[in-house]
């Protein structure tokens, strides 16, 4: 641990600050609560939002793990992991179960989260109709009376140009009944397991300076339309490594000469799947 | 018969000036009201205060909804004043592409409306679109088409399927033909005057142009510098005006 | 038994002001008095510039009385126009006053059938038995069947005043206000016109008009009302 900092790096009254902003966000699951989002020692878009929240949250007995695409070895995992290892003197972990806090960019685990955990994701794009309302006043008013119809313009639109709803990630969802959420951009394959999950699940957008919070067991709905219902991505194929044909693959190019193979995108899920881990 | 509209003694002010002062009227269910007069007379202005769109200085819009009940527009909350825009009215401007959602589909254009009035069955979203484009004279293979690539006249015959989809019982209307060459707007106007009967819409519609007072509307008001000149008849107010500024407009009507 | 008084006009008068003009008067009618009975046909006889024209204006309230009454019975009813609101003067002009002029005003790209059954439909009738109303209306003014899809912007003035009258007498109205229906049709298309007229009155109808053709004055009127300008009085 670096003694010069402040443990887990923000300081005692940005932590108190980014706290009451979470217990306010639990309050009111789906809504963006504003919060003072701090320069942090890494550019925006590498998970300043999930940083401070986690920095928040964290205790000197907490287990963290990160993870950036389903992987516990990117660049970006591996920083973040060492940044707190660092700060805060935690110990760290690569093992779904044995985490109390994970911090993740554009996944949930394939391992089922427990209530005791809790799960931080990294957000850039908060507000799930700004491609569509581009005024910010105009899209709080949206929030603050449910008129949500703009929303399924977007899908309309997929459905018109590609047969179906081609959007396969930050696929929007209506959290509570009430609040239509950004699930920020993990792949829609992981949008059930956002529904009454037991994890607490906190979202962090550093540069937009909001967060959002889904309580465990909240009911979690991902949009459609009645003859469109929403569906889950499946693959032909079985993870190259594991054989699992129930997870996340990623199709990855292994040589010059355009070899293809598909492996679980959750590296620890993978691993534990292995027949050398089965036996 | 009774009123669906009721506006009394409304003024707007724009600071020290003047855009409407103490307009009084009432609309009919069913009827195209006509306002006239030239640039700054005031007539948007009144519009866009009687649609709940600007706050009126003075006076007060009353509307009575489907259910009956009559509305105070000024002491609506805004929620009320979004549902009403969304389920009752609609609201057709002089540029459609303030009107239209340019970055999405023709069709979807016509589906939002639809779609805030939570309709969720794509399939039938989809045959709405293209009857009312059907409706409006585009050709419905042009449904998955930006409205960008559409004339100005296309775009806004897009923009009045899209306003009229909802079957809204009134509509405001701002200039709907200004700046479409003749040919266009002629289209336009025959299209208007005919969804408005089959609908049996009310309308307020506002226009300089006084042809089309007289082809639309059975009822017509004249403003000047924000006050009310002349109302009555439209073809009273043309073959008969008493207002000097009246008989000047009519008088400056080209004829052909 | 007396017919039933459909129209009285007391103490009429009209003068247009106008503003553009050094705010010139022109007094065109003066304290007039006019009696109207279902049934009769009366026309209006004097040289132009006597206000005939403008007398069935002012009846239509299509021209608003300086002073002076207009009733009307409406529905059994009495109606002043000069005081009437706009929306009492739609209604009888929907269901009781009928007005034809010279001039057909044509509506870009509406079919001449459909301008001959729109009256109908406002008065209630629904569309295809209108359209069905109208074509009979057509082809008794001998409008020929291929022009009634057509608009009828580009009809000769004959035919666009075979449109016109068809057009006005297509709802059996209690009063009728013809403003020279016939000036530009022949000698046949002339009769057929006298011919619904005399149909008109004798199912009812009051029927006031200018005919400037002596031969069609002698074959509608009832009785004679003749008219003089002001100034020459």
């Amino acid at each position: 641990m670096t003694p010069r900092y402040n443990f887990a790096f923000l300081d005692e009254d940005t932590k108190r600050m980014l706290r009451r902003a979470l217990l306010k966000a639990v309050a009111i699951p789906g809504y963006q609560v504003p919060f003072g989002s701090r320069e942090m020692p890494l550019p925006y878009g590498w998970g300043t939002g999930g940083i401070q929240v986690t920095a928040a949250l964290l205790g000197p007995d907490d287990v963290l793990k990160v993870i950036d695409q389903g992987a516990d070895d990117t660049t970006n995992a591996v920083n973040i992991r060492r940044f707190f290892s660092r700060v805060a003197g935690i110990a760290t972990t690569e093992r779904t179960a044995d985490a109390t806090l994970i911090q993740t960019r554009h996944r949930i685990p394939e391992t089922s989260l427990r209530e005791d955990q809790i799960l931080v994701f990294q957000v850039p794009e908060p507000e799930p109709l700004r491609t569509l309302e581009p005024r910010e006043a105009e899209t709080r008013t949206l929030h603050a009376l449910a008129d949500y119809g703009l929303m399924h313009v977007k899908l309309y639109e997929d459905i018109a140009q590609y047969g179906r709803i081609a959007t396969s990630y930050d696929y929007p969802v209506l959290v509570d009944g009430r609040f239509l959420t950004s699930p920020s951009p993990i792949p829609k394959f992981d949008n059930p397991k956002l529904d009454r999950s037991p994890a607490l699940m906190l979202f962090g957008a550093g540069r937009e300076k909001r967060l959002y919070a889904i309580p465990p067991y909240t009911r979690v709905e991902s949009l459609a339309f009645d003859d469109h219902p929403f569906e889950l991505q499946s693959w032909e194929h079985h993870c190259a490594l594991c054989g699992s044909n129930d997870s996340y693959l990623d199709e990855v190019v292994v040589d010059d000469s355009g070899t293809r193979m598909f492996v679980c995108s959750d590296t620890d899920y993978c691993s534990g799947h292995r027949p050398e881990a089965r036996a | 018969m009774s009123a669906l509209l009721q506006v009394r003694d409304l003024s707007l002010h724009y600071g020290p000036r003047v855009g409407c002062e103490d307009v009084s009227f009432d609309l009919h269910p069913g009827e195209l009201l006509c306002i006239v007069g030239e640039s700054g007379s005031g007539k948007s202005t009144l519009l866009n205060a009687v649609a709940a769109q600007l706050t009126p200085t003075a006076g007060s819009v009353r509307y009575r909804q489907r259910d009956g009940e009559w509305l105070e527009l000024g002491a609506l909350s805004e929620a009320d004043r979004r549902r009403l825009a969304r389920e009752e009215w609609g609201f057709v401007t002089q540029n459609p592409r303030d009107g239209l959602r340019l970055n999405v589909s023709a069709g979807a254009n016509v589906a939002e409306r639809l779609m805030a009035l939570g309709m969720r069955h794509y399939s039938q979203l989809r045959a709405t679109a293209r009857h009312w484009l059907e409706r409006v004279e585009i050709d419905p293979t042009r449904i998955d088409d930006a409205p960008t690539s559409f004339s100005g006249g296309m775009q806004q015959r897009l923009q009045i399927a899209r306003t009229l989809v909802t079957q809204p019982r009134l509509v405001f209307m701002d200039e709907p033909t200004a700046g479409l060459d003749v040919s266009v707007q002629a289209r336009i106007l025959d299209l208007l005057r005919r969804l408005v009967n089959e609908l049996g819409l009310a309308a307020v519609m506002v226009t300089h142009d006084l042809a089309v007072a007289r082809l639309l509307a059975a009822r017509t008001i004249v403003m000047q510098g924000g006050r009310v000149v002349e109302t009555g008849l439209t073809d009273q107010i043309l073959d008969d005006p008493q207002h000097p500024y009246t008989q000047l407009l009519v008088s400056s009507v080209l004829t052909t | 038994m007396t017919a039933a008084l459909m129209l009285e006009l007391r103490d009429l008068s009209k003068s247009f002001e106008l503003h553009q003009q050094q705010g010139a008067r022109l007094n065109v009618l003066r304290g007039f008095d006019l009696r109207l009975h279902a049934g009769e046909c009366v026309v209006l006889s004097g040289p132009s510039g006597a206000g005939k024209s403008t007398l069935l204006r002012v009846i239509y309230a299509n021209y608003r009385p300086s002073l002076g009454a207009v009733h009307v019975r409406h529905q059994d009813r009495w109606l002043d126009l000069a005081k009437a609101t706009p929306h009492e003067v739609l209604d009888v002009r929907r269901h009781t006053l009928g007005y034809v002029s010279q001039f057909l005003r044509v509506i870009p790209r509406v079919p001449a059938l459909d301008i001959v059954a729109e009256p109908l439909v406002a008065h209630g009738v629904d569309v295809q038995q209108a359209r069905r109303r109208a074509a009979y209306m057509l082809s008794r003014l001998n409008v020929p069947e291929r022009l009634w899809q057509l608009p009828p912007g580009t009809f000769s003035g004959g035919e666009q005043q075979r449109v016109n009258i068809a057009r006005g007498l297509i709802v059996p109205r209690p009063i009728l206000l013809l403003d020279e229906p016939t000036a530009s049709l022949d000698a046949d298309n002339r009769a057929i016109v006298a011919e619904l007229l005399a149909e008109a009155c004798s199912a009812g109808s009051a029927v006031l008009g200018i005919f400037h053709d002596e031969d069609m004055r002698d074959r509608v009127a009832t009785r004679l009302f003749p008219m003089q300008a002001l100034e020459a009085a």
